[in-house]
Formats: structure tokens, C-alpha cells, sequence
């Protein structure tokens, strides 16, 4: 387990620069194509979600079309796929840059930790780049001294994916 | 000068079975501006569906064939399409996305239009003739052609169109098949996958109905529903593919995986088959057997000519899509389901969906990189020149891993293009 996931501080509340380093950290692992390990950042029950841009924010997938919406299920598989080469959207594996910003902590109790912050996520495949950006929404939990992931909901600014095309790295 | 000037679009020789696509038509500037023309102002193009537009007011914008679209219904229920400029000096009327509203206004000089675009008034009205108002040219414009099939818009800027039931032709009987799926109606469920491609939009359409990609292309995706648990069925991967006429196409098959339409796997549990089962029950005692079974047990990818695919698979989806340049396109895709469908069976339609589908998806980006990479490669098209899609050319009846309706296609898209003369030249 990466360190920045070990959690100094009073057990089960965290201090916003530990959020900070976690958050890049887990953009270290992304932009490293380390995507097992990222995947080990993840609770058993985590989502992982990206709702499309033309329904409010907090819709459910359960009654709308998104663009991801993985249990952690899919997600492993998600990843068991990015790190084949027949993953051809991703063969050869796009460079990326992950930026995180804006950390805010909007409550924590209980050891469940719920944070906002905004990324810009820069993609480069063949001879396009191209940027994600938007707000990021984690649940997170921390317990035996470490922080997961429960939740992590990508809310993109942009209208659609006109100049991205596809989301086939993990935002 | 340009690469294949003189060079047939489309090259069939029905001897040796072979049926070549100019590489040309995936480039040239030319190609593009007649598209414009004789394709995407003379067809019936896919504008929306009546579910989008619940209540009275309700309004989308949309770009349908590179024109600004409000398409919308009046307080009488009446659907509408506009288009969506003001008569006084051209500004979009209106710039939201979708919402409800009993008026427009244009917010450049104010002028207010109804729900039917009719100018109701406007700022310093005293300063114009006394009979402004009566004067249609002083209205948003309606354009020119409005038809619906099974809930599913169309519009076309041809007024002279034929009706569109007779341009469905022989692709009504599938929509039916798929349409029939619902008692109560089908709907499209919230959300838009809003995406793009590098890619000539005629590469999408070949994409979205070829049964021959999918082993390679999809290889992770397979892989993915082998090692899931009760995913999957035993059932072969085979059927057929027709050139329905007018241009449309489809493949109608069997396949492994499991279709909210009535094929069940064990994923979906105890619960999940007497959903299915009563659901295909119900459809026997309306419709027979035959037909019941095959709205259950068979996939359907259906090409409505130039730009709408319906593809009845593991899930419903509706997709339609513009070419904003020769190597640049835009889609527009929704999930669609019965209204009458259970919260636990629209939960399965999506999970499917964004399975395979979408931009997402474990599938669909890899279908991206397949038509950018032949994009890139039509570089070469000076030297490089035809495409091949002659497979199942000689047979009775072509399979769905063959390329019959792919050439359906060509064939009248050529047709358009160059007028029935040169098509019938096939390669003499
Ligand atoms: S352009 Fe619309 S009111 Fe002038
Ligand atoms: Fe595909």
C-alpha cells in the first residue's frame, strides 16, 4: 500500500492537506498507468460514476444514461481491461496529466469523509490532446489508520464530449 | 489535384463478387458539400423522440443535418419543429438546451414568439407597417417536413419528400418488431451520451451494423462476459443481413448475452425470470409466437438511412450522428426502454448499456479507434485507393458477419450522389 494512504493523524478525521496528498498521490498512480494499484485505493462496495451533462448533477444511474457507472465490480474489470493490449482505445496507453485543486473537506463523521474538489485532466493519444475538466466528488473512509475510496463522481463542465470523443482513461 | 477525380465512387462488379468504396469519398471537401445537399437536405433525418417532449411547452435544441432545430410542443400538444432563428436578423431564439417555455424571446432586439414561432410582439412596434406581423416571413420558420413513426421524429428540409412511412419502407416492419417491445410505449430515458469521433461520418454507419469486428475489435469485451458470472447464455452468435431498400439495412441475430427484450441470464436472478418470462408471455399472447420469440431471443442492428441506428442488442439504443467536416462527426445516443418496464429491469437495460455502449463503454472506444485509425490511413488514399466491402457478396443469403447491408448503404448513397446512371455503370 502506497503511503499516502496511511493516515497520520486522529484516527477516523482528516486534515485537509492529508485529503491533498492522497488526491495527488492517486493522480500519481493514474498518470503512471498503475491502475492495479489505484484499483487497491477502492473499497469492496466503491462506485465509480460520470453522469452525461445534460441531467442535474445528483441523477441516478439507476434511471439514467450515463457515461460510467461502474460498481466495483466493473471497475476491476475496468481496469483488467486498460492494462490489455486489446484494449485498443488505449493501446498505445495515452499519456495523461491529472491535476486536482480546490480541496474542500464538505463533512466528515464517522470516519466517512465527504470531499469536493475541481480537475483538469489533460489526454494525449497519437497526434490529439485534449482536456476533462470539472468537479470530482469523493466518499471517503478511513479506517486501520488508512484512507479508500467509496465513492468517486466525476461531474464534467463541458457539454457532451465534443472535443474529448471517448472516456477511455480513468478520470 | 485531386486524388481520384475521375474514379467511380462506388465500384461493383457482380461477376467476381467484389464491391469497392472510393477512399475518396472519406476525404474530399467535394463528397462533403454534396452530402450536404443531396443527402442531408433531401432525407428524412431522425430529429427526436415524442417521450423528450412530455409536457405541453417542453422544448429541445438540437442540430439536425447542420441546421439549428427547436424542436417542441404547443400548449394544444401539437409537436413542432423550428428552426431556430430569428426572423428580424438571424440570432438563435433560443439558447438553452432543453426546458419549458410558453414563449421565446430573441434577446438581440426582444422580439417574443410563441409556441408555434409566430412573432407576437416586439419592441417599438409603432415603427413598423401595420400588416408586420401578418407577414409569414415576420414568424420563425417551421421547416418544411415534420413525420413521425412509432413515436420516433423526422424531419426533412425537402419539401417534396416522400412521405416518410413510405421512405421507411421495408425498416418499418423492424421498427415495429422493436417498437412492439412495449404496451404502453417506449420512452427514452434521461441522459444524452453526447460524443465524438475523428472520423467521416459514412464509417459510423458501416461500424454500427458490422457483425464481422467484433472478435477482434472487441476482444476485452468478450473477455469481460465469459469471466462474468452468469452472463451470458449458450446461445450462438448467428443470423442474417439484409438490404431492407432506400438505403436501410440491418442484421437480425442471435447472440450470448442477455436482452431486457426477453432473454434472460442467470445474473439477473430468480426475480429477473419471472419478469422475463411474464414479459414474453405477455408478448405471445399479443402477437403469436413466432413474433414474440423473435422480439425475445433475436438482436436487431438497424440502419435507417443516412444516419440512424437502432440497435435492439443487449439494451435499446438510439443513435444518430452528423458530420461536422469530412473527418470530424458528432453523435447523439440514448437508451431507450418501456414505460411500463420494473425499476429493477430498467437498472439491468442501463447496466448493459454501459457495459458495451457509449463513449465509456468496455466496446464503443474501441470502435473509435478503429474508424480514427482508418481515417488516418485514408492519407494514403492517392495511392491506397479502395475499401472492401465484398464479403457474403455471392451468397443466397448473406450472414450477419457478411456486408450486405453495409453495400445497401453505398448503394444508395452512391445513388444520391451520383444519380442512378453511373450506379448501373458498376465497372464498365
Ligand atoms: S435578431 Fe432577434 S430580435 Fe433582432
Ligand atoms: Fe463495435
Amino acid at each position: 500500500m502506497i503511503a499516502a494512504t496511511e493516515k497520520g493523524s486522529d484516527a477516523g478525521t482528516l486534515t485537509r492537506p492529508e485529503v491533498e496528498d492522497f488526491l495527488y498521490a492517486e493522480a500519481e498512480l493514474l498518470d503512471e498507468w498503475r491502475l492495479p494499484e489505484w484499483l487497491d485505493l477502492f473499497t469492496d462496495d466503491a462506485t465509480y460514476q460520470i453522469p452525461p451533462t445534460d441531467i442535474p448533477a445528483d441523477a441516478s444511474p439507476d434511471n439514467n444514461l450515463f457515461y460510467i457507472a461502474d460498481d466495483r465490480y466493473r471497475l476491476g474489470e475496468r481496469v483488467k481491461r486498460l492494462m490489455k493490449r486489446t484494449a485498443h482505445a488505449e493501446y498505445p496507453h495515452s499519456k495523461t496529466r491529472h491535476q486536482v485543486s480546490n480541496v474542500r473537506i464538505l463533512s466528515q463523521d464517522d470516519g466517512q469523509v465527504e470531499v469536493a474538489c475541481n480537475f483538469s485532466t489533460y489526454r494525449t493519444k497519437d497526434d490529439f490532446s485534449n482536456i476533462f475538466f470539472g468537479k470530482l466528488l469523493y466518499g471517503l473512509e478511513v479506517s486501520d489508520g488508512k484512507i479508500r475510496i467509496r465513492s468517486k463522481r466525476v461531474v464534467l463542465d463541458t457539454n457532451g464530449l465534443r472535443n474529448q470523443g471517448r472516456i477511455s482513461i480513468i478520470l | 489535384m485531386k486524388p481520384n477525380g475521375n474514379d467511380p465512387l462506388v465500384m461493383i462488379d457482380n461477376d467476381r463478387h467484389l464491391f469497392k468504396v472510393s477512399r475518396n469519398n472519406f476525404t474530399d471537401p467535394d463528397v462533403f458539400a454534396k452530402e450536404r445537399e443531396r443527402i442531408f437536405s433531401t432525407c428524412w433525418l431522425y430529429l427526436g423522440h415524442e417521450s423528450e417532449l412530455k409536457k405541453p411547452g417542453d422544448f429541445v435544441t438540437r442540430v439536425v443535418g447542420g441546421r439549428s432545430i427547436l424542436f417542441n410542443k404547443d400548449r394544444q400538444g401539437n409537436i413542432r419543429a423550428l428552426f431556430n432563428s430569428c426572423p428580424h436578423r438571424g440570432s438563435q431564439v433560443c439558447r438553452e438546451r432543453k426546458g419549458n417555455a410558453k414563449s421565446f424571446q430573441c434577446f438581440y432586439h426582444g422580439w417574443v414568439f410563441g409556441q408555434d414561432g409566430a412573432l407576437r410582439n416586439q419592441p417599438g412596434e409603432e415603427s413598423y407597417g401595420h400588416d408586420f406581423k401578418n407577414d409569414p416571413d415576420s414568424n420563425m420558420r417551421q421547416v418544411p417536413r415534420l413525420e413521425s413513426y412509432r413515436g420516433l421524429y423526422f424531419l426533412c428540409y425537402d419539401p417534396e419528400a416522400i412521405p416518410l412511412v413510405d421512405y421507411l419502407g421495408n425498416a418499418k416492419e423492424y421498427l415495429d418488431v422493436i417498437f412492439d417491445q412495449s404496451v404502453d410505449g417506449m420512452e427514452v430515458i434521461g441522459g444524452t451520451q453526447e460524443y465524438a469521433m475523428n472520423a467521416n461520418w459514412k464509417l459510423l454507419v458501416e461500424n454500427s451494423i458490422d457483425g464481422y469486428h467484433a472478435t477482434s475489435t472487441h476482444a476485452t469485451y468478450l473477455d469481460y462476459l465469459k469471466s462474468m458470472e452468469g452472463g451470458l447464455t449458450n446461445v450462438a452468435l448467428s443470423g442474417v443481413g439484409k438490404d431492407l431498400g432506400n438505403g436501410h439495412g440491418v442484421i437480425e441475430y442471435s447472440a450470448p448475452w442477455g436482452r431486457p427484450a426477453g432473454q434472460w441470464v442467470s445474473l439477473w436472478g430468480d426475480e429477473g425470470k419471472k419478469e422475463i418470462d411474464a414479459l414474453n408471455a405477455r408478448n405471445e399472447k399479443l402477437y403469436g409466437k413466432e413474433k414474440a420469440d423473435r422480439i425475445a431471443y433475436k438482436n436487431r442492428n438497424l440502419l435507417i438511412f443516412p444516419n440512424l441506428i437502432i440497435n435492439d442488442i443487449m439494451s435499446l439504443t438510439i443513435r444518430t450522428f452528423f458530420p461536422q467536416s469530412p473527418n470530424l462527426l458528432h453523435v447523439n445516443a440514448w437508451a431507450a426502454g418501456p414505460q411500463e418496464e420494473s425499476a429493477a429491469a430498467r437498472k439491468f437495460r442501463l447496466s448493459n448499456f454501459l457495459e458495451f455502449l457509449g463513449p465509456g463503454g468496455f466496446a464503443t472506444p474501441d470502435d473509435v479507434e478503429a474508424l480514427e485509425h482508418c481515417q488516418l490511413g485514408y492519407r494514403n488514399s492517392q495511392e491506397v485507393r479502395w475499401n472492401d466491402i465484398s464479403k457474403g457478396m455471392g451468397l443466397e443469403q448473406p450472414a450477419m458477419d457478411d456486408e450486405e447491408q453495409m453495400r445497401a448503404f453505398w448503394r444508395e448513397w452512391s445513388r444520391r450522389l451520383t444519380g442512378p446512371e453511373q450506379i448501373r455503370g458498376e465497372r464498365t
